[in-house]
């Protein structure tokens, strides 16, 4: 390392001219020679950290603060903070978790990197920080006029700043760009505006090696080497990088992902990069490497020969770590019976499931006891594991395909066993199943004497049941259990009849009626009671409930934990999440009662009062479902219920409950949006001995939140309608570029291909409808998740190619361009071949800082008046037929894992048609932006010109304009797309919305509007106040 | 006149010392507060010292000529409340320029006569520009350690038009002191920063915090070195401490100061700590005597007084600093 030695001598004969970079929170941080690199903490952002962005979200502040304190005390010499998440107003949410950071000296002690994609963010952030901040980041990807006008500010606030390796024409990824680029950055910040060199930091951009593909091959070293001429020809700046990218092909074998670090930091150290993102726990010791493998990478890192890659491919599988499941590896086969069955069921391996509880069934003395006992012991183990965070969503799915398929194979042994076993003429034997031996005796004397002197309610039922009268069930009387006499009991279907509300008793063995139900019911017996009165007067009453208990069928062999009764409300499709919360908590011994989804309100009522369930969970996606849930509150207050209402689902938030729901219901009400937390909520609900505390917490809990969220809310200002549309957004029309589609009119897409839309999906959100939250593909080597997001990904892919070699899935689309001007500010007259339909929008009446506008999607149409011929489009496509029978073909397979992948997957590759189609429309059938080159990364990031907003979502909340929709593009009669009373899309696998096309369109969010605009909105669609009203609820300010 | 930087190199350049204590002596009732003009004023502005610009300008001038007569070469405005935030509590928001512009103006006229006497001692003054009566990054409420009682922006917009006022009336310097807080100082600089970009125009600007207590650092929190490099990205003539402390427990912060800055380092230290009755009862030549020690240990490019410290004191001072050169700048070329 000729060069590196050769820069230390220039480094101390600098030494007296040389600048250093100085930070400062509440003490000083300098990088300086001898510093020897500098570790930024990076759990204190949104997008890699679930935990951090769940407490944010959740409010939970104090212990989001607890993160940083653990990040500073674990040695992080600065703290990047970002809040970059569609959910959460991240500038609102900076500016609160700075200002509660800098009232906490052991954290603010560090400096601060500010870190988002949004300039009003970190320009919001340098506003509350005392200390010199680092900015991350800008560049020169939007063109030198911002980058410009950004750095300045920088300077002016006194901060450093990071400058990724970007420009206009993309990401640099090989040596020379991202010499060029950081060269120009310089020379544009240290000579144009004097930006001091010292405080310029330059991320090189670290890309994966080992990829197998040529191109990434130099990856490392044109870092490094790019690292060495920067710090050698830039003066005085410094380089950084997020380090455990570099080994992202090695992800699930740590042993050569930390040597690979090791590896890359020590040579890029050497070469100059003196700070970056590194997870310590992913660092080997240099020094620590074994010899052989320490060759093998440096090889990869350092591109030392052209088989690198594969060498160390091989030599990787003779290190792999205890971390990494070898599929070949059966030597778990040797193990116990008990360890098998256990490990298939933590791990999910369905291949020998069968076979080992065969075995355990042929040890048993009776089938049941299999479950029971074998199988029981190794759910357990996964309900440990997944309570203390070891394990993840899919793998407790995993583990309960392998469950469903083990009992199902028991099923008939124990259907058999029950036959057999129908209860005897009740003979001595019998009681000793049940009756306190210890006890026997006496209670055999009592028994006798009741069974001699019935009541007369008791001989007159007695009659009714005896000698398999009632359909024939077998009953006996005056039946011993335990210490209990019971009046009559079904005992094949475990049902206890009491007549006269009393279980006989020895006199000397008194305890209170509820203790004794509790005691039978946790022996697994069902209690029913009937008065003398009932008996007598109400014979046939009385029967009729007796028989209806014996036909529900008790939980599948084991005391059912609880009954939940599950639904997707009325108008409501979607029920990925639903369906997970109900394995989760079918895994954990509770019975389900699974209503589906678009279940009317009185027929969920009517099915909680029948099964008698003892917990109600709704879920919803959009947003008119809330209102649904808030409704099912009141129905369930007014009927007099008392279990608790669970709420989930996409639209759904602590807040909605806290606010609307809440209140609605006298019993417990609880926000569940994260299945891991619905077994521990529905344990805390259910048990009999401290629920009542628990609830009451729960309530006061709602209460807090509630009284804080309005107060909190109260403080923003609201504009009249009339105010915020004179403070519209303006498009200066006489410059602004309308550009004629090349083709008016509606086409439609009768049989999309799949697999061209494989490469426009977005799998983020995949990965968060099983709870598992990053962003792709960086959560595939997230500390935590990262192994088990690695197995779902692989599992979808098999899944995909699947459904895109068999065409399993249908896609259609219908889209249409048509004439449109803006009508009356907040109107877009859309006028198609045949008719004229008018969309209307909704203007933001938030009141803003002066100069931001209050926007409507009618603002980025032109207005009638400007004269100029304007456009817009509109679209449905759909990838959902198919879905559902593909889902129930799996659920008839007792496979529920890939029931709920098939679904979630139809819901990415709609969003990728969508994404698809919208491109096709800008470079194509629109044309206006026809020489668009745009990466998938970029997709995602919305960075095209134009935009497609749907019906539902912030822009436009309004569901109602689907209809609009429909009506123009005749959806329904062309791609058989319906739209359900809540204004849901069946398939649920759809997208629609509309295209704008002008470059100054954007999304924003509506947030809250006020009545006036209302009932305005009312009027001009000409339907009534309250009716508007309903709809557009969830926005409206709550006065 | 001669450029105060070519000045620096060669002296020790002397501040002047307390406004307040100085006008305590005349002891104004309301009445004098409120001159003819603001005789009708609803709200009592006893104590607003500001006023007395405009109000009483002939006993401020006063105040400034005795201290260029003890041999300050710098004398501060008396404007050390004039924002509209700090101006608030005397509903005097609309009056904020006028302040400001008319005593840099009187201070001015006083350098003016001095500098005509003496041409080859050239006397400046510093625009005084005070911390406000809030904190940027503390919260007043114990219960809610989130809340601010005042924002970056309306800082920085307060503090613009102060600095406009400062320098319209013809402020030589401006100095940001008695910072506690270092984020309304950054408001205060950021202000500055868009009024010299805004006329094209350069002014020095002199930097002064403030170490509170013995824990060493400012009430926000920060050490001497944090402070320095918070505010290290403004062009600064000086960076230093004043207030709070007496001149012997400043002594640490401004060895850290003197070490590490790559600009002048001025104190202002009080007349040591109050008395049990709230007064400054250092004599002049105690004062000077821990002065000394600064000298000997080369910590100071400019030195003068804070709360407490009279004219006598500056000449103490003043006679002192004639003997020693002044600190020579750290390493790093500008």
């Amino acid at each position: 390392m000729e060069n590196s030695s050769s820069n230390l001598s220039i480094e101390s004969a600098q030494q007296s001219t040389r600048k250093y970079l100085k930070l400062s929170g509440l003490e000083p941080m300098i990088v300086s020679a001898e510093t020897n690199f500098i570790n930024v903490g990076e759990r204190t952002n949104v997008a890699g950290s679930r935990k951090f962005l769940r407490l944010v979200k959740e409010e939970r502040f104090d212990e989001a603060l607890d993160v940083a304190r653990h990040q500073v005390e674990g040695g992080a010499q600065v703290i990047d903070i970002n809040m970059d998440d569609g959910l959460i107003d991240g500038k609102e949410a900076m500016v609160r978790f700075l200002n509660l950071i800098m009232a906490e000296p052991d954290i603010a002690r560090v400096p601060i990197m500010i870190d988002s994609s949004k300039w009003d963010i970190i320009e919001a952030g340098l506003q509350v920080v005392q200390g010199k901040c680092v900015v991350n980041s800008i560049s020169l990807k939007e063109g030198e006029e911002e980058f410009i006008a950004h750095a300045k500010k920088i300077k002016k606030y006194g901060a450093a700043v990071i400058i990724m390796a970007f420009d206009e024409v993309g990401q640099a990824d090989n040596y020379e760009r991202r010499i060029e680029i950081s060269k120009r950055s310089y020379d544009i910040l240290v000579d144009q505006i004097n930006f001091p060199p010292e405080d310029i930091i330059f991320d090189l951009n670290i890309f994966p090696v080992a990829t197998g593909m040529e191109e990434h091959r130099k990856n490392a070293i044109d870092f490094i080497e790019a690292t060495r001429w920067v710090r050698e020809n830039l003066p005085h700046c410094s380089v950084s990088g997020g380090v455990s990218n570099v080994s992202f092909s090695f992800r699930g074998n740590n042993p050569v992902r930390e040597a690979m670090h090791s590896v890359f930091l020590y040579h890029a150290i050497k070469a100059g990069m003196n700070m970056g993102i590194v997870n310590p726990a992913m660092l080997e010791i240099y020094d620590d490497i074994p010899k052989d493998l320490l060759v093998h990478v440096e090889d990869v890192i350092l591109d030392r020969r052209d088989d690198a890659t594969e060498r160390l491919l091989d030599f990787a599988e003779t290190v792999v770590g205890t971390s990494k499941e070898k599929t070949a590896d059966l030597s778990w086969r040797e193990e116990s019976l008990q360890d098998r069955i256990t490990r298939a069921l933590v791990k999910g391996i369905d291949q020998y499931i069968v076979e080992d509880v065969e075995e355990a069934r042929q040890q048993a003395e009776k089938p049941i006891e299999v479950i029971e006992g074998n199988l029981m012991t190794g759910m357990n183990v996964v309900g440990d594991l997944f309570g203390s965070g070891k394990m993840f969503l899919p793998q407790v799915v995993k583990s309960a395909r392998v469950m469903k398929k083990a009992v199902a194979h028991l099923l008939p042994y124990i259907e058999e066993e029950k036959k057999k076993n129908a209860p005897q003429p009740p003979k001595g034997e019998q009681y000793w199943k049940t009756a306190d031996p210890t006890l026997y005796g006496l209670l055999k004397e009592y028994a006798k004497k009741m069974r001699n002197q019935p009541t007369d309610a008791e001989s007159y039922l007695w009659k009714a049941l005896s000698g398999k009268k009632l359909n024939g069930y077998e009953f006996e009387r005056q039946h011993i259990i335990g210490t209990y006499i019971a009046d009559f009991i079904c005992l094949k279907e475990n049902l206890i009849v009491e007549v006269d509300g009393a279980i006989h008793q020895l006199p000397e063995n008194k305890s209170s009626d509820k203790e004794r139900t509790q005691w039978l019911e946790s022996e697994g017996y069902k209690v029913i009671r009937f008065t003398n009165e009932e008996v007598i007067h109400e014979l046939d009453v009385v029967l009729d409930k007796i028989l209806e208990e014996l036909k529900k069928t008790p939980p599948l062999g084991m005391k059912g934990a609880g009954k939940v009764l599950m639904a997707t409300v009325k108008g409501d499709v979607h029920d990925i999440g639903k369906n997970i919360v109900s394995v989760v908590l079918g895994c954990n011994n509770y019975e389900i009662v699974d209503m589906g989804v678009m279940v009317p309100p009185e027929k969920i009522i009517q099915t909680a009062i029948d099964e008698q369930v003892d917990i109600i969970g709704l879920s919803g996606l959009i947003t008119p479902s809330l209102d649904e849930m808030v409704f099912l509150a009141k129905e369930m207050e007014r009927r007099n219920f008392k279990v608790p209402l669970l709420i989930g689902g996409a639209t759904t938030s602590k807040a909605h409950t806290a606010v609307k729901i809440d209140p609605q219901y006298q019993n417990a009400v609880v926000h569940v949006n994260d299945a891991s937390r619905a077994v521990t909520v529905v344990g805390d609900l259910l048990n009999k001995r401290s629920n009542q505390k628990y609830v009451g917490d729960l309530k006061e809990d709602y209460e807090k939140f509630r009284v804080g969220f309005l107060k909190r809310t109260k403080k923003k200002e609201y504009l009249s309608i009339k105010e915020a549309r004179k403070n519209k957004y303006t498009i200066d029309w006489t410059s602004s570029q309308v550009t004629k589609p090349n083709r008016l009119g509606i086409e439609v897409i009768e049989d999309q291909e799949l697999r061209k839309l494989e490469s426009f999906i977005d799998w983020t959100p995949f990965f968060r409808s099983w709870d598992l939250h990053g962003k792709y593909p960086a959560i595939l080597t997230d500390d935590i998740v990262g192994e088990q997001a690695t197995s779902l990904f692989n599992d979808a892919q098999k899944l995909l190619q699947k459904v895109l070699d068999e065409k399993l899935l249908g896609a259609k689309a219908i889209y249409g361009l048509f004439e449109a001007n803006t009508i009356s500010d907040d109107d877009i007259e859309v006028t198609s071949e045949d008719t004229i339909i008018t969309f209307r929008t909704l203007r933001q009446q938030l009141k803003k800082h002066a100069g931001k506008p209050n926007f409507a999607l009618s603002d980025f149409i032109a207005p009638k008046e400007s004269g100029i011929q304007d456009y817009i489009g509109c679209f449905c496509v759909t990838t959902g037929f198919g879905t559902k029978e593909l889902a129930e073909a799996f659920e008839k397979d007792l496979d529920d894992y890939n029931s709920i992948m098939i679904k979630a997957l139809a819901d990415r590759l709609a969003e990728a048609f969508a994404e698809y189609l919208h491109k096709k429309v800008r470079m194509d059938d629109w044309g206006y932006a026809a020489g668009e080159e745009l990466t998938n990364q970029e997709l995602i990031k919305e960075s095209y010109k134009g935009i497609r907003p749907a019906p539902g979502y912030p822009a436009c909340p309004d569901h109602l304009e689907k209809i609009a929709i429909w009506e123009l593009l005749r959806v329904k009669e062309k791609i058989g797309v319906e739209l359900t009373e809540s204004l849901a899309m069946w398939p649920a696998a759809s997208v629609s919305g509309y295209y704008f096309g002008n470059s100054e369109a954007r999304y924003f969010g509506l947030g809250k509007i006020k009545e006036d605009q209302v009932k305005d909105f009312a009027n001009r669609k000409n339907v009534g106040f309250e009716y508007a009203k309903k709809w557009l609820n969830p926005n409206i300010l709550d006065q | 006149m001669k450029d105060i930087r070519k000045i620096l190199e060669e002296r020790i350049l002397v501040l002047d010392g307390a406004m307040g204590t100085m006008l305590q002596r005349h002891k104004f009732t309301e009445e004098d507060f409120r001159g003819e003009r603001f005789k009708d004023w609803s709200v009592s502005v006893q104590g607003n010292n500001d006023l007395l610009s405009i109000t009483q300008p002939e006993a401020i001038k006063e105040v400034h000529r005795l201290y260029f007569e003890a041999g300050a070469d710098i004398v501060e405005t008396n404007t050390f409340s004039g924002t509209t935030i700090a101006m608030a509590d005397y509903e005097m928001e609309e009056l904020v320029y006028e302040l400001n512009f008319q005593s840099a103006k009187i201070a001015k006229e006083v350098a003016d006569e001095f500098t005509a006497k003496e041409p080859n001692k050239p006397r400046f003054v510093a625009g005084s520009i005070g911390p406000t009566n809030r904190t940027a990054s503390m919260s007043p409420d114990v219960n809610d350690p989130g809340f601010r009682a005042v924002t970056f922006d309306e800082l920085r917009i307060a503090y613009k038009q102060q600095v406009e006022a400062l320098i319209d009336g013809g402020s030589d310097i401006l100095l940001v002191e008695t910072i506690f807080d270092t984020l309304n100082a950054k408001a205060a600089l950021f202000a500055i920063e868009e009024v010299k970009d805004e006329r094209s125009i350069e002014i020095p600007v002199m930097v002064s915090g403030t170490i509170t207590d013995a824990s060493g650092r400012t009430l926000s929190g920060q050490t001497a070195e944090a402070f320095l490099i918070s505010v290290s990205h403004i062009p600064m003539l000086s960076i230093g401490f004043n207030c709070a402390l007496g001149a012997n427990q400043l002594t640490p912060h401004l060895e850290v100061l003197a070490q590490k800055a790559n600009f002048c380092v001025s104190a202002h230290p009080n007349a040591g700590l109050p008395n049990a009755f709230g007064e400054y009862d250092e004599s002049p030549e105690q004062m000077a005597t821990q002065i000394k020690e600064y000298m000997d240990k080369s910590l100071v490019n400019i030195i003068g007084g804070c709360c407490g410290t009279t004219p006598e004191h500056i000449k103490a001072i003043a006679e002192l600093a004639a003997d020693y050169k002044p600190r020579t700048l750290a390493v790093e070329s500008f």
